[in-house]
């Protein structure tokens, strides 16, 4: 085996995404071109049929005309298309537009290992630009180059691309998705594609190429526990062997493992094999491996095995985020199977909470879900399964839906909701004492913006309007906290996440005890948050106190931002640390733009929807769903 | 900076990657591209095994149909579990049948070889060359009744031909065995569905991820066997092996594996360019694949 082998030898599977007019075609036939990776001719071809037609070189011919010819000298498809930098080769998966889109997309970006998302210089990051990097974050897509097109409409402006990239990368942040690089380029013609332009002077960043040519395969799967579904076991002579698919971690002779759901651990024998160079020590994600177990133990397909420590989840009761993809509606009570690793599981949609809206990338309270919707829903089924929450491990986090013999959906699994409902059944009779007594849930709402926001300033509000209600309210201010309870923190990374901790831990005991929590934490990045929802569980509810760097520092009244710009306070978020605006947050306060009374207005009718709605029937769900009782949204 | 390709291309793996790798990617390096396609194609043929009986396999006694043999007796550690079938026609080369013959052996296969149902079982309207191929999709039809398969495995990939290129992995047939590319399920994330309905079948392509390229680095790693017509002879070799009459050698001097390498690095022409029914008509290989064709 050379050391040429070890490097990629089989194409890198890229997906371009972007809005329709935004130049993907033309990016792609420049990139063909420049890259000679056009058969002979095409070009002069090319050049003739723009000229016929009096237009200017048309480069989104160059894809038009390969679908036609598409066999004759490279292979090109709608679907793939191969071409090669000087070090490696790549595959381009095009996601066609039109009327089956999202299957195809989905289909298509699923095998993607990046993507490449093209925004033109003078529409910006489009609604529909931000669906599709919302679907490659939900389909595990983990890095992506934006490339910023139509530069020489704006004049080559630098201002105009640093606004959009930094736009780009606060967005892609908060899903998850890493911008690698962001490039100015005009795709027409073809500055900074293949060639380094002269016209874009003022960038010293990377070609398209050689940001293609940067990026890193994703192995991360390698760093975490073992996982493994099991596929099968074969049976040779007295040998049982367990076969499947390493999802994460890493396998070596001697290993103490446990399947899932028997709970039962052995150690592993050794590996079989068939013409294997050598004999196989030791395995890592993603092989797949054949081994035998020093345990006599009944094994099958669907089982998972994990290491000792770490273990997967079970549950009969998980709120997911699903894209629904067939062409009737969902509604509630809709009996699928939902195959999770290698297990299938029969399961009942008990609950839709919200749609995504994917112009606004808001959630709405809806009941039914349309074809293409994106939507968070509670499945629960008779037997408790096995799985993996998505932020915590990806691979066994993630399901796909089934209806009959077809695929319906995919999803991916943010919530064991029996556990969170079980971690408050300590108290259930209490907890539905404490409503009658409050007429109104345990809930806690959480204020998350940027310092100047109105956090602090909506959450007395709000509080004030409660204890008039006569209700069991309490804030937890940051300011405030950190005075007392938390005094001995800093601001150090570590010290951040204890700090949000402990307030957690406090509002989760009083929102338990039936209280109404208001809890004002700049809390800045999508991480902190969940950490945050994860403690607390299904009572969370985030409320964004949405304003601008610019409008906050205008009003600084504290005057802390002058500090933190003169550099008096370190790490202050939006100046010198990193502000992630949530993504999905339940509700979001406009409070640049809306007055306070009205933004008060708002949040008042929300908690009212969540916390006093419905009085009967929320006691009635308080004894089986608790997730249910406060996700009930207007 | 980036050189305009001038005839032949740099081999793109002798070009050192300047990046040092990070530690994480270190120990996945010892998996290389050649293990990940591997083990993904034995991940699929397990599945199709534990999901999808009857099964069968089809062996063209191509390069392609071998690699995916080799893969199965890795994933079953060394005996294929069930029969592999070749779609005999009666016309394919004599290095071809002594092929069959020593190899089906050699491999411990159950070989099912059916005659396929004669010329004039098949549809009048399809051009010449095309309706010597469609005698395969009969004998594919007639197996597939004759030995009630719920899943058939098949060697095809993406980058060999257009309609090849918009397949899944699992792909579904309805009664009858046609294909409708534009009703594809979605697939994702190899959470493949399997189950159809009474009468249907799934075709399983394990090898759908590979390219020609993939395929010649495996066999050189793997040192599998194959019909000696790939390698040049008196400055021809075939780049696709089908039948007597309907498959063109190429003009070649590779006449061995590293020079067959080097040769694909080169080439801009397509795989399939000797195969003649693929080019009679613009559609002629879409109206094939529609009604059964691999």
């Amino acid at each position: 085996m050379t050391t040429n082998d070890n490097i990629a030898a089989s194409a890198f599977p890229i997906v371009i995404v972007g809005h329709v007019d935004h130049g993907k075609s033309t990016l792609i036939g420049r990139l063909l071109n420049d890259t000679g990776s056009l058969p002979d001719g095409k070009l002069d071809e090319l050049l003739r049929v723009s000229n016929r037609r009096g237009t200017e070189m048309e480069w989104s011919f160059a894809l038009d005309a390969l679908q036609i010819e598409r066999d004759q000298a490279i292979t090109i498809d709608s679907t793939q298309i191969w071409f090669q930098s000087t070090t490696r080769r790549y595959v381009i998966i095009d996601a066609p537009g039109h009327r089956e889109f999202l299957r195809n997309m989905i289909t298509g970006a699923a095998q993607a290992e990046a993507a490449v998302i093209v925004v033109d210089a003078t529409q910006g990051f489009t609604e529909q630009t931000k669906r599709h990097a919302y679907l490659l974050h939900l389909l595990g897509v983990s890095q992506a180059i934006v490339a910023i097109n139509k530069l020489d409409k704006v004049g080559f402006d630098q201002a105009v691309f640093e606004r959009l990239s930094s736009e780009a990368r606060v967005h892609l942040q908060s899903l998850s998705l890493e911008m690698t690089s962001a490039i100015p380029v005009s795709a027409r013609d073809g500055d900074n594609l293949a060639l380094a332009s002269k016209r874009i002077n003022w960038w010293s960043g990377p070609t398209l190429i050689e940001a293609l040519d940067a990026l890193k395969r994703n192995r991360t799967a390698v760093a975490k526990p073992f996982r493994l579904a099991v596929q099968d076991v074969y049976r040779d002579d007295e040998e049982r062997i367990i076969v499947g698919r390493i999802e994460s971690g890493r396998l070596k002779i001697g290993d103490l493992i446990s399947f899932w759901p028997s709970r039962r651990t052995a150690r592993i024998k050794a590996f079989e094999t068939w013409n294997a160079a050598t004999p196989i020590l030791s395995a890592a994600a993603p092989q797949s491996v054949a081994f035998t177990v020093d345990e006599d133990l009944f094994v099958e397909r669907g089982n998972i095995a994990a290491s000792p420590e770490g273990g997967p989840r079970q549950s009969n009761a998980v709120r997911v985020r699903l894209f629904w993809l067939a062409p009737g509606q969902l509604n509630v009570g809709k009996a699928l199977r939902m195959r999770v690793g290698t297990s299938i599981i029969s399961v009942t949609v008990s609950h839709i909470h919200r749609v995504l809206d994917v112009d606004s990338l808001e959630f709405h309270d809806k009941k039914i879900i349309e074809t293409n919707d994106i939507a968070d829903v509670t499945l629960t089924s008779a037997v408790p399964f096995i799985f993996d929450l998505f932020h915590e491990h990806d691979t066994l986090g993630r399901a796909v839906l089934i209806d009959g013999y077809d695929v319906v959906a995919g999803c991916v699994i943010d919530q064991d909701v029996a556990a969170t409902a079980h971690a408050s059944q300590t108290v259930p009779r209490q907890a539905s004492a404490h409503f009658q007594r409050n007429s109104h849930a345990g809930v806690v709402f959480w204020l998350t913006g940027l310092s100047g926001a109105g956090k602090s300033t909506l959450a007395q509000g709000l509080h004030k309007n409660l204890l008039n209600r006569g209700a069991q309210v309490y804030v937890l201010d940051g300011d405030i906290i950190r005075q007392g309870l938390n005094s001995d923190l800093g601001y150090s990374q570590a010290d951040r996440t204890e700090n949000l901790r402990r307030v957690a831990e406090v509002a989760k005991f009083l929102a338990g005890e039936g209280a109404i929590v208001i809890a004002a934490f700049i809390s800045p990045t999508v991480a902190d948050r969940r950490r945050v929802r994860d403690i607390i569980g299904a009572p969370f509810h985030e409320v964004y106190v949405k304003a601008g760097l610019d409008v906050c520092e205008a009003r600084d009244v504290k005057g802390l931002y002058a500090k933190a710009r003169a550099g008096h306070i370190e790490d202050f978020t939006g100046i010198s640390s990193l502000w992630e605006a949530p993504i999905l947050p339940d509700l979001t306060l406009h409070t640049a733009h809306d007055s306070y009374d009205s933004s008060l207005h708002q949040l008042l009718t929300y908690v009212d929807a969540v916390a006093f709605k419905d009085n009967e029937r929320a006691v009635s769900q308080m004894n089986c769903d608790v997730s249910v009782t406060s996700r009930a949204t207007a | 900076m980036w050189r305009r390709r001038a005839g032949c291309r740099d081999d793109p793996l002798s070009t050192d990657i300047s990046t040092a790798p990070t530690p994480t990617e270190k120990l996945a390096m010892t998996m290389n591209e050649l293990d990940l396609l591997e083990s993904r194609s034995i991940f699929i043929l397990r599945e199709a095994f534990s999901k999808l009986r009857p099964l069968a396999m089809l062996w063209s006694l191509g390069k392609d149909s071998n690699v995916m043999i080799w893969l199965a007796k890795k994933a079953f550690l060394g005996k294929v579990p069930f029969p592999v079938m070749h779609l005999d026609t009666g016309l394919e080369f004599p290095e071809t049948y002594a092929f069959r013959e020593r190899y089906a052996k050699e491999w411990q296969l159950e070989l099912i070889a059916d005659p396929c149902p004669p010329i004039e079982a098949v549809d009048q309207s399809l051009p010449n060359d095309a309706r010597l191929a469609a005698r395969k999709s009969l004998g594919v039809t007639q197996a597939i009744e004759r030995y009630s398969l719920k899943g058939l495995i098949a060697g095809i990939r993406r980058d060999e031909q257009a309609t090849r290129a918009k397949e899944r992995v699992f792909s579904p047939r309805a009664a009858g065995n046609t294909w409708d590319f534009r009703v594809q399920p979605p697939e994702f994330w190899d959470m493949f569905a399997a189950d159809v309905p009474p009468g249907a079948h799934v075709r399983i392509h394990p090898l759908l991820h590979w390219t020609e390229i993939d395929i010649w680095r495996y066999i050189k790693r793997e040192n599998i066997p194959l019909v000696p017509l790939y390698f040049a002879k008196n400055g021809e070799r075939f780049r696709s092996l089908g039948e007597i009459g309907i498959t063109r050698p190429i003009k070649s001097t590779a006449a061995n594996i590293d020079d067959i390498i080097a040769e694909l690095q080169c080439t801009r022409t397509a795989e399939r360019a000797g195969r003649t029914m693929d080019h009679e008509s613009e559609d002629a290989f879409e109206r094939l694949r529609t009604t059964g064709y691999l």
